[in-house]
């Protein structure tokens, strides 16, 4: 089973009132690997985000996320904080959402709330301190302390996560997702504001995330040199449909592409593409 | 160049703004002042109205006001910037930073000392007590608004409960203080969790408004349920806790009687003393070891963004009905000893203003703060009657003192966080970087 997509979007709907934001939208993330989904601002590609990791509810459509034992979740019939519980989806967002008023250590610890809570017995074992919960927590530090490792912050573990600098704080918030232990780590604009040097090593991140812990990853890039450079798969969307897909190669070529990010000036087009290989 | 003179002459607004600025305020208070001091009014002997004239008093409270705008205004260029942090000597910060962490056991030390340094002074051992009850109730409520960031008005609701709930156990079933007070403790925090479920999806304002319903239903409740609670009339005959069922009364099987000494009114208030702190200190105790603990650093990540623990898988539902149910739990036994030391309880204990007053103590504490708590609840019950010599003039001294408190320190006495682990050194994080919560 472990071949088959991990995440399979099935017609799609989201209709706020009568604007429709994702209109039958079908696609497929394959395990283990980078799918981009990419299109111009106001396409619905954080729409389709909110509808998978349980911030929407889809007005229609199916979304099924495989695991890699072969069981099959249905995303759309799960609501809320249970998606990142039980299928094991974690995602970080546009504009930052990190716990600014807690250290990047606390940051990673909050994200191993599920399996904490578990090992402290529901607050009991820990409330009496039970050497169990001791080395559960001991082991979530050290997990904390692996991550903020790969991620350059392991000076910074136990400065407020507000005080960190703009790219530091989006390696966090991948680091905090990656500490729930997901099977699909989705993405919103991570390359946001960042440079270019910083970008690089945000490609990096993301190569070796996949290659070391097996994560598939769902990302919304604008930023083509990222999506071009680490994407296995590209999704392009506009005005809530799948204009496109394939491979990066095949995107960046598509004369559909080129006009929907840049209406028909082509030339322009070919040349904000160009920039990212 | 050219933008440092505009920079300067904006941080230190001259004369004739600071009178601009005092001359608006005494405007402000002429039109307010004018009919409440200005003009006397009272019923003559016949009934009809006579009033007279006071514009003396008049002239002189907007003089005060003037004069006092003035002084605010120099008082705050002198301070600058509220928010600015003040760079200190390395020397003075070394030594603050070594107070603070005398502080506590400093505080601690002396609190057990309490009933040895004013045995003779039944004042201030009542004084003693009623500042702990205050302080273990602001240490309860701070779980549910200072951790979890959940404004919660109603919080005098869990205290009538866990008072009721021990007064009608003791009264009606003979059951002792002991067994009484887990029992006051669990079933304030069964409403609290009732409480809980309804305001689960309300936020902010709304969250408050529905908390301090919640508070007058249950005063409410108290008052009409005459045949269960007696009503407004309360409940009287509540039994005087037992040190492990010995009496502490002058009897022959009391506690002076079988040491051998002679009886005193004082001892059952040194062990009334004794109990409070250790309830206050279990109350410490626990919020500490939970903040270190998964729920606790969740109720934090609830206050800083809800939305990105759900993204984490975080039951956002069951986190805050925790916080509701350990805050009510803690109020609970407070009530309960309340209701013990009191020996009679009626609504009237369980107004709003104890609600208020609790809150205020942990605002004014800085939300989230062990210490800061404690010292707010000193402050504000200790000050209160520190200013009995003032009579009426005590709530407008008082007002005013918290007003200039807030002023000086927007985010309570100890506004900033402590982490709850950390790798290499535990440092402070600054309350400008601390959220509120948003209910």
């Amino acid at each position: 089973m472990s071949g088959a997509p991990i995440l399979t979007v099935d017609r799609l709907a989201m209709r706020f009132g009568g604007i429709v934001a994702v209109n039958d939208l079908s696609f497929d993330a394959e395990r283990r690997k980078i799918t981009a989904l990419i299109g111009p601002n106001g396409a619905g590609k954080t729409t389709v985000f909110n509808c998978i990791t349980g911030f929407y509810k889809p007005t229609s459509g199916a979304i099924c996320l495989t695991h890699d034992d072969g069981k099959a979740v249905q995303l759309e019939r799960l609501n809320d904080f249970r998606i990142a519980k039980l299928a094991r989806v974690a995602r970080t967002f546009q504009n930052i959402r990190l716990f600014p008023g807690m250290t990047a250590l606390e940051n990673l610890m909050v994200a191993q709330h599920n399996a904490l809570m578990r090992a402290s017995g529901l607050t009991f074992l820990g409330l009496i301190g039970a050497p169990s919960w001791r080395n559960a927590e001991q082991a979530a530090i050290d997990l904390s302390r692996t991550w903020l490792d790969r991620i350059g912050l392991l000076d910074r573990a136990d400065d407020a996560a507000g005080n960190l600098p703009y790219g530091d704080q989006r390696r966090l918030e991948i680091a905090r997702a990656m500490c729930t232990q997901p099977a699909l780590l989705c993405l919103d604009e991570p390359a946001a504001g960042l440079n270019a040097r910083e970008s690089a090593a945000l490609s990096e991140l993301l190569l070796s995330i996949r290659a070391d812990h097996g994560t598939s990853i769902l990302l919304i890039e604008h930023d083509m040199s990222v999506v071009m450079e680490i994407s296995d798969h590209v999704v392009v969307m506009d005005h809530g449909l799948k204009i496109a897909e394939g491979t990066p190669r095949e995107i960046r070529d598509d004369p559909k592409v080129i006009a929907a990010y840049l209406g028909s000036d082509e030339e322009e087009a070919i040349a904000v593409m160009e920039s990212g290989t | 160049m050219t933008a440092t003179p505009a920079a300067q002459t904006s941080r230190t607004p001259g004369a004739a703004f600071i009178l601009k600025k005092s001359l608006i305020s005494a405007l402000v208070a002429l039109v307010l002042f004018s009919l409440m001091i200005g003009i006397r009014t009272e019923a003559g002997p016949d009934g009809q109205l006579t009033y007279w004239t006071r514009f003396g008093d008049l002239a002189v409270m907007v003089a005060a006001v003037f004069g006092g705008s003035i002084l605010i205004e120099l008082l705050r260029q002198w301070w600058g910037p509220v928010d600015a942090g003040k760079v200190m000597p390395a020397p003075v910060q070394n030594a603050l930073s070594l107070a603070g962490r005398l502080l506590p056991p400093a505080l601690l030390v002396f609190t057990f000392l309490v009933p040895v340094l004013f045995y003779d002074e039944r004042y201030i051992l009542d004084l003693a007590i009623l500042v702990l009850t205050y302080v273990m109730l602001g240490w309860g409520l701070n779980v549910v608004v200072g951790l979890a960031g959940l404004l919660d008005l109603g919080y005098v609701a869990f205290y009538a409960v866990g008072a009721y709930s021990y007064a009608l156990l003791a009264t009606n079933f003979g059951l002792s203080f002991w067994i009484c007070l887990p029992l006051a403790g669990i079933l304030a925090a069964f409403w609290g969790v009732l409480l809980g479920f309804p305001v689960l999806r309300l936020r902010g304002d709304y969250l408050a408004i529905v908390t301090l319903a919640f508070g007058e239903i249950i005063r409410l409740v108290l008052i009409n349920w005459q045949t269960l609670t007696g009503g407004p009339n309360g409940v009287t005959g509540i039994p005087r806790p037992t040190l492990f069922g010995i009496p502490l009364t002058p009897a022959d099987d009391g506690l002076a009687a079988l040491l051998g000494i002679e009886f005193s009114p004082t001892h059952r208030i040194v062990f009334l003393f004794y109990i409070i702190l250790a309830l206050a200190l279990l109350t410490n105790w626990v919020t500490i070891r939970l903040r270190r603990l998964p729920i606790g650093r969740a109720w934090e990540a609830l206050r800083e963004d809800e939305v990105a623990c759900r993204a984490l898988g975080i039951n956002t539902t069951t986190t805050k009905l925790t916080a509701f149910a350990t805050g009510a739990m803690f109020g609970g036994l407070a009530g309960a000893f309340f209701a013990t030391r009191q020996g009679f309880i009626s609504p009237e204990s369980f107004t709003f203003h104890e609600s208020a007053l609790v809150l205020a103590i942990v605002v004014l504490g800085g939300m989230g703060s062990q210490l800061g708590v404690a010292l707010a609840a000193l402050t504000m019950i200790g000050g209160f009657e520190l200013f009995r010599g003032l009579d009426q003039y005590r709530m407008l001294v008082f007002g005013m003192a918290m007003v200039l408190l807030m002023i000086w320190r927007p985010r309570g006495l100890v506004g900033h966080r402590a982490p709850t682990v950390f790798l290499a050194r535990k440092e402070a994080i600054s309350s400008d970087l601390v959220k509120e919560g948003h209910g």
